[in-house]
């Protein structure tokens, strides 16, 4: 039987939504636990705990993760942001005013994981259609809305995004 | 229908959600996210791997020692210190929080630990040790049935523990005079909506006052209440449940929790210390609830012009292991409307409760919709198969006619408004019926297996809570006294600054009722609903409440929504006559606009509207002197219509009827089995419209959860019970490249019975969305008998194209053919050869040292009798690892040339049993081993690693004879360095020892 390994922390200091952070965690403890509990970040939801449903998801150095699948003394030195990284000054970011405009949440359960994939998805492929949008998509589960409304959000922020700048004529 | 004395700006309207702010930041505070006191201890509970056993022994000894554990609880503990759960019937099923003596589910909680988190908690179940004595378990509803099933619960004498018959109109005369009568059964499987957050409990004993501080994500019916302070032996007022405003997700499911509520109650009495509980996903698919999976009988008795005089259903609801309040509401919480949307004058109804030895049944969203207009509606396209009429023309020769409402139907529904007949138009019209009938054709004409599907629904909202005593009978209601009625309350109160907040009884799971709320009183009083605070957290200390409080069976749009307008109304004539007598004009006058009071014929001279509500609070001795100070209004309000159940067994069970009318076109694909949806329409009247943003909103996701129900979403169990769907990658739910978006339509004909003239409207498409689905499939493939979910596998069996023959698997050395039948059941046989003499085998089979060497994991072997071994060994199968105890004896021995091996494992993740023999064959310098096996497992490990229980006892099986063989080399190399080809092979790739 594995033996408790309690008073065997390990010094985890990483990059956490733009700020130098360290905490101490047990070689076991999961990051999704360690982002809650140690870091106080409870945007990050806990709801399958084996990878299908993504809710946990955060982004580390810049990728789209699972943290329920992550132990947190993997993200010594390495950046890592979470849903709680997108409102800026206390402003909703496009994507956040998308999903509420287009009612793309009801309980907001799984929202935040999904947040956090879109963005990260939207920089590897910014002018997805909606087959590519709904592939995406299908990495979450959502209980709630049928997607009808996120898969709106989502194709709105992407036409906003990709539109033109003003060239200003001299 | 609207005595609102303001026009409406907000109602109506898709204004945005007040919560979305908050949680689209993560910020939202979920029962798990809320702080706890002080102190607070981490609970993990052991649940059984059997469907019915005997509890012989519990040692939780070593587990108490474990570090950070601070107690361990036993079902002992949970019968000296509780009662057993309040139930609906007078039937002994005595059922408890932890199992008392014996377990009936798996799942099913044996012992709880409390630790000081929730990692040294799990840690410390390893080392608890519960020998069960399995008994034969009893899995399918028909078969719990027959005489001699083993019996779920002994005292009850019976696993049908209620019965009763109902007869409406003249059901003999109709099947007497029918020209036909058609019938189908229907076996509806288990599923539920499975929230995403899962159940929280924090419990926090009070000696002073010897309560208990509950703050859980309980969501109602506040029915549970008492059956909870029963249990606890409290009186009503020291159980004190708190639940948070954000919840993530209920679906009626969060009901379930409060056997949870009375155990973590009962630990935190034990230990001293406030005891907090989070449910994991294993947990939750295993052991939550599940809706009820139910078999239906239905007839019908019909004329050759498809006019439908009769109806007959035989229902046997499987509610699983334990009867827990509020159930059986399903089998009950549609008796009134069992007719659907027709008129059919005559029916007779036998409904069966039945026990089986699997996971106990409860609420889920639908609440007995999906089971009985999934036969109804399979019904009436069965009448149309038969008459060979179009399925579409039935419906509409049987609808209710228009003009006939209020419509008593013949069960006792009130049906209060509609007009069927022009929803079906509307329907047709605007979702294009023709388009999708002339794309049938030209598929059909292609080759192509495709299918249009129809239902209609009438969706019931607002219970009426006396509707589950229709299943005792006359005398017993008449004893019992009369149950009716569903209140619900809110409060609107103003602070001295005059800002106004909201709290109402709902508890909301996410479908935004603190946006409707905000929008009735900000209408009422003038303001915008970005100016209401609404919260909607509910505490029955400190808060109103009543049984009926809650979220569920929609009563949100029809219930609470009346009381929070009726007190923002009274909140708007006291301000009304204060500021009337400021303004020196008759109240009547006094108009809400804009955060401005104001006589409606001289606007130019108003009041601010926060300067009047302060005037309550600063200087209540200007008031008129008949008025309180302050402005708090709480209202309390219950339809008239929900009546108790009359001498005739009919009942109104709900208070508002909406309608729903789908259809949809799909094509099956015929090598992959798959089901592609083309188009869906769905047609909603359901009263007036809160808000349209958020009433879409629900049909969405009612929608998409139907669309689970039709196609993936199943709990499956073994024959024994053992229960095989306990991960997402298992039970399957839709994500969003399967899930179309429909076409919504709306009509609005408004309810006369509540005074925002609201229907429900969430719950629909989780009744029409899998029967539509099903008739289309039906419709494409000509079958008859279709059983939920239509999965690409049932569906190839359903249309019996010819399968091109599975790949061989190339032979090797060590061959190992398995067999995975039904269930967690595996057998194998296979043969390896072994490079040595046969006496050598045979030594090293039957030697301890050499064979604990051999078998895979074990960390130590004893010999405890005769050819009886005992191991401890670690096994894993995918993601899940543990230790067990094995029981090894060796039996028939046939030196050196055969030997039967039986025995089992048990451990925390599960328990096996199985035999096997073993052959060895004398082949020149090496041995032939022939052996089959047959290995039965249950518990967590078949739960989550189902689909790789065949793969992972084949691997095993491999691994021993490799190993086997390379003790045997070892043995040999001291003479032979060169070794096997396939010894070197191994060491190649690097599995060689």
């Amino acid at each position: 039987m594995s033996q408790p390994i309690e008073n065997q922390k390990q010094q985890v200091n990483f990059t956490l939504n733009g700020r130098e952070v360290g905490g101490s965690a047990e070689p076991r403890k999961l990051l999704s636990d360690f982002l809650r509990q140690e870091m106080a970040l409870t945007g990050v939801h806990v709801s399958c705990e084996h990878g299908i449903c993504g809710c946990c998801t955060v982004r580390i150095d810049g990728k789209a993760v699972r943290a329920c699948l992550t132990l947190a003394v993997q993200v010594d030195g390495r950046r890592v942001d979470t849903v709680e990284s997108l409102a800026h000054a206390g402003e909703l970011s496009d994507l956040q005013k998308a999903f509420r405009k287009h009612h793309g949440l009801q309980c907001g359960y799984c929202t935040p994981g999904i947040l956090m994939s879109v963005e990260a998805f939207l920089e590897i492929s910014p002018k997805p259609n909606e087959e590519e949008i709904r592939d995406m998509l299908g990495g979450h589960i959502c209980r709630c809305t049928g997607y009808t409304g996120m898969v709106r959000a989502i194709k709105e922020v992407v036409e906003q995004r990709n539109e033109p700048v003003p060239l200003i004529e001299v | 229908m609207n005595d609102s004395s303001s026009p409406k700006k907000y109602l109506g309207q898709s204004v945005e959600r007040i919560e979305d702010a908050t949680l689209l930041r993560g910020a939202a505070p979920y029962t798990d996210d809320i702080p706890v006191p002080v102190g607070t201890l981490h609970a993990a509970i052991l649940r059984s791997p059997h469907a019915h056993a005997d509890i012989l022994s519990i040692d939780v000894t070593a587990a108490e020692q474990r570090p950070g554990v601070h107690a361990v609880l036993t079902g002992r503990d949970i019968k000296a210190l509780t009662e057993p759960f309040l139930i609906v019937l007078r039937v002994p099923l005595d059922q408890w929080s932890l199992a008392v003596d014996r377990v009936r589910f798996v799942g099913e909680s044996v012992v709880v630990v409390i630790a000081e988190d929730r990692y040294l908690a799990e840690d410390a179940l390893e080392y608890i040790d519960v020998k069960y004595r399995p008994i034969e378990a009893v899995i399918g509803t028909m078969d719990a049935t027959k005489d001699g099933a083993p019996l779920v619960h002994e005292a009850a004498g019976t696993n049908v523990v209620s019965r009763r018959d109902f007869s409406y109109g003249e059901p003999e005369d109709a099947f007497a005079k029918a020209d036909k009568i058609v019938e189908l059964t229907i076996d509806y499987p288990r599923n539920s909506q499975t929230p995403l957050e899962g159940f929280v409990v924090v419990a926090n004993y009070l000696p002073g006052d010897e309560s208990y501080d509950i703050l859980s994500n309980f969501q109602g019916p506040f029915t549970v209440h008492p059956v909870m302070s029963k249990a606890l032996r409290c009186k009503g007022s020291q159980l004190r449940m708190r639940s948070p405003a954000y919840s993530g997700g209920g679906f009626g499911v969060k009901q379930a929790i409060f056997p949870y509520v009375v155990l973590m109650c009962v630990a935190s009495r034990k230990v001293g210390r406030p005891v907090k509980w989070v449910e994991d996903r294993l947990e939750h698919l295993t052991a939550a609830i599940a809706a009820p999976n139910r078999v239906i009988e239905a007839k019908a008795a019909v004329m050759n012009d498809g006019k439908i005089i009769g109806l007959h259903f035989e229902q046997w609801d499987d509610y699983g292991a334990y009867l827990r309040p509020p159930m059986p509401g399903p089998l009950y919480r549609q008796h009134g409307i069992m007719t659907g949307a027709y008129d059919v004058p005559n029916m007779t109804i036998v409904n069966n409760l039945v026990m089986t030895n699997k996971t106990p049944s409860g609420m889920v969203r639908g609440f007995g919709g999906p089971q009985i207009y999934y036969s109804i509606e399979r019904l009436v396209h069965t009448v149309a198969v038969e008459l060979d009429m179009d399925h579409l023309e039935i419906i509409k020769k049987n609808l209710i006619p228009a003009g006939s409402f209020p419509y008593r139907a013949a069960a006792g529904a009130l049906i209060d408004s509609g007009d069927y007949q022009q929803a079906l138009e509307i329907a047709e019209r605007d979702g294009k019926l023709e388009d999708l009938q002339e794309r049938r054709d030209e598929m059909r004409a292609a080759g192509k297996l495709y299918g249009i599907g129809y239902a209609a629904v009438v969706e019931p909202a607002q219970s009426n809570m006396g509707y589950l005593s229709t299943i005792n009978t006359v005398e017993e209601r008449k004893k019992a006294g009369p149950k009716g009625g569903n209140v619900a309350i809110a409060t609107v109160n103003i602070d001295p600054l005059g800002t106004v907040s909201v709290t109402a009884d709902s508890l909301p799971q996410g479908q935004g009722h603190g946006t409707i709320l905000s929008q009735i009183v900000a209408d009422e009083l003038g303001l915008t609903p970005q100016e209401i605070i609404v919260n909607m957290e509910r505490d029955t200390q400190r808060d109103p409440w009543s049984i009926a409080t809650g979220n569920y069976s929609s009563r949100f749009s029809s219930s609470t929504v009346v009381s929070a307008q009726k007190a923002a109304q009274r909140v708007r004539a006291k301000l009304a006559r204060i500021a009337a007598q400021t303004l020196n004009v008759p109240a009547e006058e006094i108009d809400f606009v804009g955060g401005q009071v104001f006589a409606k014929g001289n606007p130019e001279n108003t009041l601010r509207f926060s300067r009047v509500a302060g005037t309550t609070h600063w200087s209540p001795g200007e008031l008129p002197t008949d008025m309180a100070p302050g402005v708090t209004e709480t209202v309390t309000w219950s339809a008239p219509e929900l009546e108790p159940p009359n001498d005739k067994d009919q009942i109104n069970t709900s208070l508002t009827y909406g309608f729903v009318f789908d259809f949809c076109g799909l094509q099956v694909d015929r090598v992959t089995g798959e089901v592609r949806i083309d188009r869906y329409v769905t047609m909603h009247d359901s009263g007036e419209i809160l808000n349209p943003l958020l009433a879409d909103g629900q049909v969405y996701g009612a929608f998409a959860w139907g669309l689970g129900i039709a196609l993936s979403e199943e709990f499956v169990y073994g024959g024994d019970g053992s229960f095989l769907s306990g991960t997402f990658a298992d039970y399957l739910c839709p994500t969003a490249p399967e899930v179309p978006e429909p076409q919504i339509l709306h009509m609005v004909s408004p309810s006369p019975f509540t005074p925002l003239g609201a229907k429900g409207i969430a719950e629909g498409n989780v009744m029409s969305t899998p029967v539509c689905i099903a008739n289309a499939v039906a419709d494409a493939t000509g079958q008859r008998d279709l059983r939920l979910p239509l999965s690409p596998s049932k569906i190839m069996g359903l249309i019996d194209d010819d399968e091109p023959p599975a790949p061989t698997r190339a032979a090797s050395e060590i061959l190992v053919k398995s067999d995975a039948k039904g269930g967690r059941g595996v057998t194998g046989s296979g043969s390896a050869r072994a490079p040595a003499a046969i006496q050598t085998v045979w030594d090293t089979l039957l030697d301890p040292v050499k064979l604990a060497a051999v078998i895979p994991g074990c960390h130590q072997l004893d010999l405890v009798g005769e050819n009886n071994y005992t191991a401890e060994v670690s096994l894993g199968v995918g993601a899940v690892r543990g230790r067990f105890t094995a029981d090894v004896r060796l039996a028939d021995l046939d030196p050196p040339n055969s030997v039967v091996l039986s025995g089992g494992l048990h451990g925390p993740l599960g328990a096996s049993s199985g035999m096997g023999k073993v052959t060895l064959t004398a082949s020149g310098e090496s041995t032939r081993i022939d052996y089959d096996y047959e290995v039965v497992v249950t518990g967590k490990v078949v739960a989550i690693g189902g689909r790789m229980l065949d793969g992972a006892s084949r691997v095993l099986v491999e691994q021993f004879f490799r190993r086997l063989i390379a003790q045997i080399e070892g043995q040999n190399e001291a003479g032979n360095s060169a070794g096997s080809w396939l010894s070197r092979l191994l060491k190649i790739l690097g599995v060689g020892r």
